[in-house]
């Protein structure tokens, strides 16, 4: 068959993407300390000892609360700058646009220590509030490129047609502008959320006392015989997240549909 | 003072002069369009009424008000958008009730508004429809609806039509004449199909490079253009060198070459036009008639007939010329070779540059 050679390829591509990450849940049910092959049986113990643990709980809600404040902030931002970008003729639009971006190409570590020698000029204290700020930078150029591709997805004269219609600005955004934009700020939030809550370099540099989820699962690394612990909590987190990428990237589809009813 | 008054407006973008002191009256109840080919200006002149652009230099004034400082959602003025900018996330009705949140109406009121309306533009029943479910046509219409339902003193239309195909768009044209009449509402059509603007409208401005060359109605506009340019826009025409003779009281004598020498009616000569000067003549396809060799002025060999139904269009090279003659005729003459006249009352004199 002429099509063997390409679906071996295929399947060898997937596996080099998936299987390590299955190693995760695996060994996350497997009844033993040591994370070797062969397996010695099926247990939930690994996940009844998170319930349990409330130094874990107490990262994840400091995760949450991130995360969740990243997300607004650089949704947030990220519209009001990609409605300028794009909507009006601005001066330096594509100067300003590549200032926003250019912490996409700088290395986490470099942009954690910087942070941390800025906090430490400024007086500010390492705090979950200073992860907030550092996360702020990774994601706004996330919530731009989701939010810039939406905005020019839909008919500048939808905006210019409700003023015609006697609508300001204001009421011109909250009717026309945010109901279309929807789906783009829907995808901008969860995209935000999961980078900030992934987030382990800046997080580290920044938390001080108050440790995120990954740099509380950095800090159980030297622990070994808590490690089938932190694989049960990779396999939550793993499993939430690519559930929450899915649902990103359908919402922006779906938007995506409805925005092309031109003329 | 005349009902949309634009005065001396100019409108440069980039520092290329988009729209260059234009002035323009529009009577109250009129239906008049901006003519042009693409890029000349019209549109922007459409937006600069509708207060989406501000004009460099120059004041608009609609039913005696300046518009200078009056953004676009207090303007008396409603659009209707090439793309028909139809809201995607409402139905047929909300999209014509849209406009309406702020006049306070009842639950009923409002239904019995957007209904007549509905009712107007024959959408009847389709008030729960998505944008998408919509045809074109339909569409268009829905545009229609929402900019007249509030009651515009001025409907500016921006190439309304141009995204239909060719029968929707005659019977749309038709609609839209009638419609105007029964509304009374006075109309901005801005487009660059010639036909078109002919016959829906009942003055024409044409545009060409960010000015306007003339104003007329349609038949004074195909018949007496001003210029070059607009015999050119406005239908097929065919150009003759010329040079004036003699300007008498009522006529006027000019040289033609092959035509020889001609008197015409005074009336037919562009203003500013002096004796002497070098001119074209200019004379429509349907002008010039085939005649027996007696009364023929210029003989030709047809070296192209195109059937068009009622009438077909014949190209005829002339010795001595380099440019076919366009003729069109409801008579297929029997030989292909044919003699032409050219009746002086149709030809018009017009400044050769």
């Amino acid at each position: 068959m002429k099509n063997r050679g390409l679906l071996i390829y295929a399947l060898a591509y997937l596996a080099f993407l998936y299987v390590p990450v299955l190693v995760l849940p695996i060994f996350s049910f497997n009844n033993s300390e040591f994370i070797a092959f062969p397996l010695s049986g099926f247990t939930t113990r690994w996940y009844q000892s998170l319930m349990d643990d409330s130094a874990m709980q107490h990262a994840l809600g400091n995760s949450l609360k991130v995360g969740s404040i990243t997300a607004l902030l650089a949704t947030g931002l990220g519209l009001t700058a990609a409605k300028a970008l794009t909507r009006n003729r601005l001066r330096g639009g594509s100067a300003a646009l590549g200032f926003i971006s250019l912490p996409l190409f700088i290395p986490d570590i470099v942009l954690g220590l910087s942070l941390l020698m800025v906090l430490g000029w400024v007086g500010l204290p390492l705090s979950l509030a200073a992860v907030v700020l550092g996360h702020l930078l990774i994601c706004l150029p996330f919530a731009l490129t989701v939010l810039i591709a939406r905005f020019e997805g839909f008919d500048p004269n939808l905006e210019e047609a409700s003023a015609d219609l006697g609508e300001d600005g204001w009421m011109t955004f909250w009717r026309v502008t945010f109901p279309l934009m929807l789906p783009g700020i829907s995808a901008s939030l969860l995209l935000t959320f999961i980078t900030s809550f992934d987030e382990f370099l800046v997080a580290y540099f920044l938390s001080g006392t108050e440790a995120t989820l990954p740099v509380y699962i950095w800090g159980q690394l030297r622990f070994p015989e808590r490690l089938p612990m932190v694989l049960a909590l990779g396999a939550i987190i793993l499993t939430v997240s690519v559930a929450l990428v899915a649902l990103a990237e359908y919402v922006r589809n779906l938007g995506i549909k409805k925005a092309t009813v031109g003329a | 003072m005349s009902f949309l008054d634009i005065s001396n407006v100019s409108k440069s973008f980039a520092n290329a002069a988009v729209v260059n002191r234009v002035s323009l009256e529009v009577a109250r109840g009129e239906f008049f369009a901006l003519l042009g080919p693409s890029g000349c200006g019209k549109t922007t002149l459409l937006r600069m009424i509708a207060g989406f652009e501000t004009p460099d230099s120059g004041s608009i004034s609609i039913d005696g008000e300046t518009m200078t400082d009056v953004p676009p959602h207090l303007r008396p003025t409603n659009m209707v958008f090439q793309s028909y900018a139809i809201f995607p996330h409402l139905n047929v009705f909300d999209n014509i009730a849209y406009g309406l949140r702020k006049e306070g109406l009842s639950k009923q009121g409002l239904r019995a508004k957007v209904q007549a309306m509905l009712e107007t533009v024959r959408l009847e029943g389709l008030e729960g429809r998505a944008p998408d479910q919509l045809s074109g046509g339909q569409r268009q219409r829905v545009a229609l609806a929402r900019a007249l339902v509030r009651e515009p003193k001025l409907l500016l239309l921006d190439e309304p039509l141009g995204a239909l195909d060719k029968r929707l768009r005659e019977a749309m044209q038709v609609e839209l004449r009638a419609l105007q009449r029964k509304v009374g509402i006075t109309f901005l059509l801005v487009t660059h199909d010639q036909q078109e603007a002919l016959s829906l409208c009942d003055r024409i401005a044409v545009m060409d490079q960010g000015r306007i060359l003339q104003i007329a109605g349609p038949r004074e506009l195909y018949e007496h253009p001003n210029c070059r340019a607009v015999a050119d826009f406005i239908g097929e025409i065919n150009f003759f060198h010329a040079s004036v003779r003699q300007i008498d009281q009522t006529t006027v004598t000019v040289n033609a070459g092959l035509l020889g020498t001609l008197t015409l009616p005074r009336s037919n000569l562009a203003p500013g036009i002096g004796l002497h000067d070098h001119i074209l003549l200019a004379i429509r396809p349907e002008h010039i008639g085939f005649v027996d060799p007696l009364k023929g002025m210029l003989t030709g060999e047809i070296v192209d007939a195109n059937f068009l139904g009622e009438r077909s269009l014949f190209h005829i090279r002339i010795a001595g010329r380099n440019q076919p003659i366009a003729v069109s005729s409801s008579a297929t003459p029997p030989a292909s070779s044919v003699h032409l006249a050219f009746p002086s009352e149709f030809l018009v004199g017009l400044s050769s540059d």
